[in-house]
């Protein structure tokens, strides 16, 4: 991956920045340029607003089989994950036994690596979730 | 817009085909489908060829030319399309193909679907199949492509009360259908035992919920309704082509046990094609992995939201049930060479429209519907035949 690539989305993963639509007020994450709601009226108006970070679980899956990039990282829990703001995001969930996760848990982010690029690339972080208090 | 036919078949062995190259698999399907169709090269309007990745697979974009190539009609200059939509590739080929013929641009038309997956090693393949979700959101923080469908999975379960051994029975059925199937990749029946004993891959999916990597390619011929009794007596005419979109990843959807995009496509094909649901004979479905058959039965209508595994599990989608699902043996047990798959599809329900799917036939057979779905719903083509 090039650094780039990388570096352009660190606001978001680092900081969950998403965007807020300054017509209608809806949240989004991953940022959107155009709310699907207001569509052209939004267009220019949507504006960096940071998540809270906390959020439910909807649905999770334990993953077995991972991609190279996450060899000998399984098993590991994704979940698919309603932020309070109302919007949904795809995550890891980590610190507790998996067996644990359950769909309406309750969860909140944490700042973690996620991946690298080989042994002598770059790290990438990003956003993780973990039981919250 | 013109009323259009399909006037000849033709596809691969599906499977782990070590002898054969890309090229080998686009021209064997494509003279299949010239050969029944009976018609000469110099007829042929216009090519479009469904293809996923090819870039990654082999290393090869550009393959429009390429197909023209290998069919030989170089000298003619024939236009030719590459379409890339996943693992809808191939259906959506076939819909660009259907709107050519449809408007009067094009008369006879050639439209193709093929992959060749195995010649890349270890998890690349897997790597290259991500990316039909979305690489920065999804993928980059330890999703997997089977990972969403599991995760729908769950929450179908969750919701609706949907078991594993419901889940296991839509692989179990597929294969019985392709037990029967000459062409498919897995001719072995299976037992919901052995699902449930096969590896684990995200849970609750194990290894027997999902469709293999396999090599294959596809084809059929495309021609205006009163044109086409020159060339065949078995007349399949196009009722419907449906195209529907939505959201790259699985997360910026409104719901989750259902794909969005493939029930705007099934009620867009219907008004289509004047039907409703119940008047199916038999439907291809985009098994990619068991928990897909139980929400595209779901989504097009033939049994309520929420009641597909039980469905499943009563033997609603048999071969002898009331409404025949994948006779094919499905991507689940004929394999799921990603771009060929849409027009693998077709290839099955002409066959049994026409009344030549031997052991696995459907008696009576009038009308047959093709749910092509791409990524984790991204893209969704349905499209609705009928035997005139
Ligand atoms: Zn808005």
């Amino acid at each position: 991956m090039g650094v780039a690539r990388y570096w352009r989305e660190i606001p978001h993963r680092y900081n969950l920045i998403g965007k807020k639509c300054g017509v209608c007020g809806k949240v989004y994450f991953p940022p959107r340029s155009i709310c699907p709601d207001c569509r052209r009226k939004s267009a220019g108006k949507m504006e960096d607003y940071k998540l809270k970070g906390s959020g439910t679980v909807e649905s999770f899956s334990i993953i077995h089989v991972p991609p190279p990039e996450f060899e000998g990282k399984s098993p590991y829990a994704v979940a698919l994950i309603k932020m309070d703001e109302g919007c949904y995001l795809t995550g890891q969930i980590v610190d507790c036994d998996l067996k644990d996760i359950h769909i309406g848990m309750r969860v909140e982010a944490c700042f973690r690596r996620i991946q690298e690029d080989g042994k002598r690339g770059a790290i990438y972080y990003g956003y993780k979730f973990r039981k919250a208090e | 817009m013109r009323e259009v036919a399909i006037i000849g078949i033709g596809m691969t062995q599906f499977g782990e085909l070590w002898e054969k190259s890309f090229r080998d698999l686009v021209a064997e399907a494509g003279i299949k489908a010239i050969s029944d169709a009976g018609i000469e090269g110099e007829k042929i309007d216009a090519m479009y060829i469904g293809g996923m990745s090819t870039g990654r697979f082999i290393g090869q974009e550009h393959v429009a030319p390429l197909a023209v190539e290998v069919a030989g009609l170089q000298d003619l200059h024939i236009p030719a399309v590459r379409v890339e939509a996943a693992c809808a590739s191939g259906g959506v080929a076939m819909h660009q193909a259907y709107i050519a013929v449809a408007s009067g641009m094009y008369d006879f038309v050639v439209v193709g679907g093929a992959e060749k997956m195995t010649d890349v090693v270890g998890g690349e393949a897997t790597n290259i199949l991500a990316s039909a979700a979305d690489r920065e959101w999804e993928a980059f923080f330890g999703a997997t492509f089977p990972g969403l469908y599991a995760l729908m999975a769950k929450y179908h379960m969750h919701k609706y009360g949907t078991t594993q051994e419901q889940l296991a029975m839509v692989a179990v059925k597929n294969h019985y259908n392709g037990s029967m199937n000459p062409k498919a990749q897995f001719k072995r029946k299976i037992t919901v035992e052995d699902v449930l004993k096969s590896p684990m891959v995200a849970e609750p999916l194990h290894l027997l919920d999902c469709s293999p990597i396999t090599d294959g390619a596809s084809a059929v011929i495309l021609a205006p309704l009163d044109k086409a009794k020159e060339y065949t007596d078995k007349i399949v005419k196009i009722k419907a082509s449906a195209l529907a979109c939505d959201t790259l990843s699985l997360h910026g959807r409104k719901r989750f046990d259902s794909l969005p995009a493939a029930v705007h496509a099934g009620k867009k094909a219907y008004e289509m094609a004047e039907i409703k649901p119940e008047d199916v004979d038999l439907a291809e479905v985009h098994d990619c992995f068991t928990i897909a058959e139980i929400i595209a039965i779901e989504d097009l209508g033939f049994v309520e939201k929420g009641k597909g595994g039980k469905a499943t599990e009563e033997g609603l989608t048999s071969l002898n049930g009331e409404i025949p699902v994948n006779t094919s043996g499905g991507l689940k047990s004929k394999g799921h060479p990603v771009g060929a798959t849409g027009i693998a599809q077709i290839n099955e329900i002409v066959l049994q429209l026409r009344g030549e799917a031997e052991q696995r036939q459907i008696k009576d057979a009038k009308i047959g519907l093709a749910h092509n779905v791409g990524g984790s719903g991204g893209t969704a083509v349905v499209h609705i035949l009928e035997v005139v």
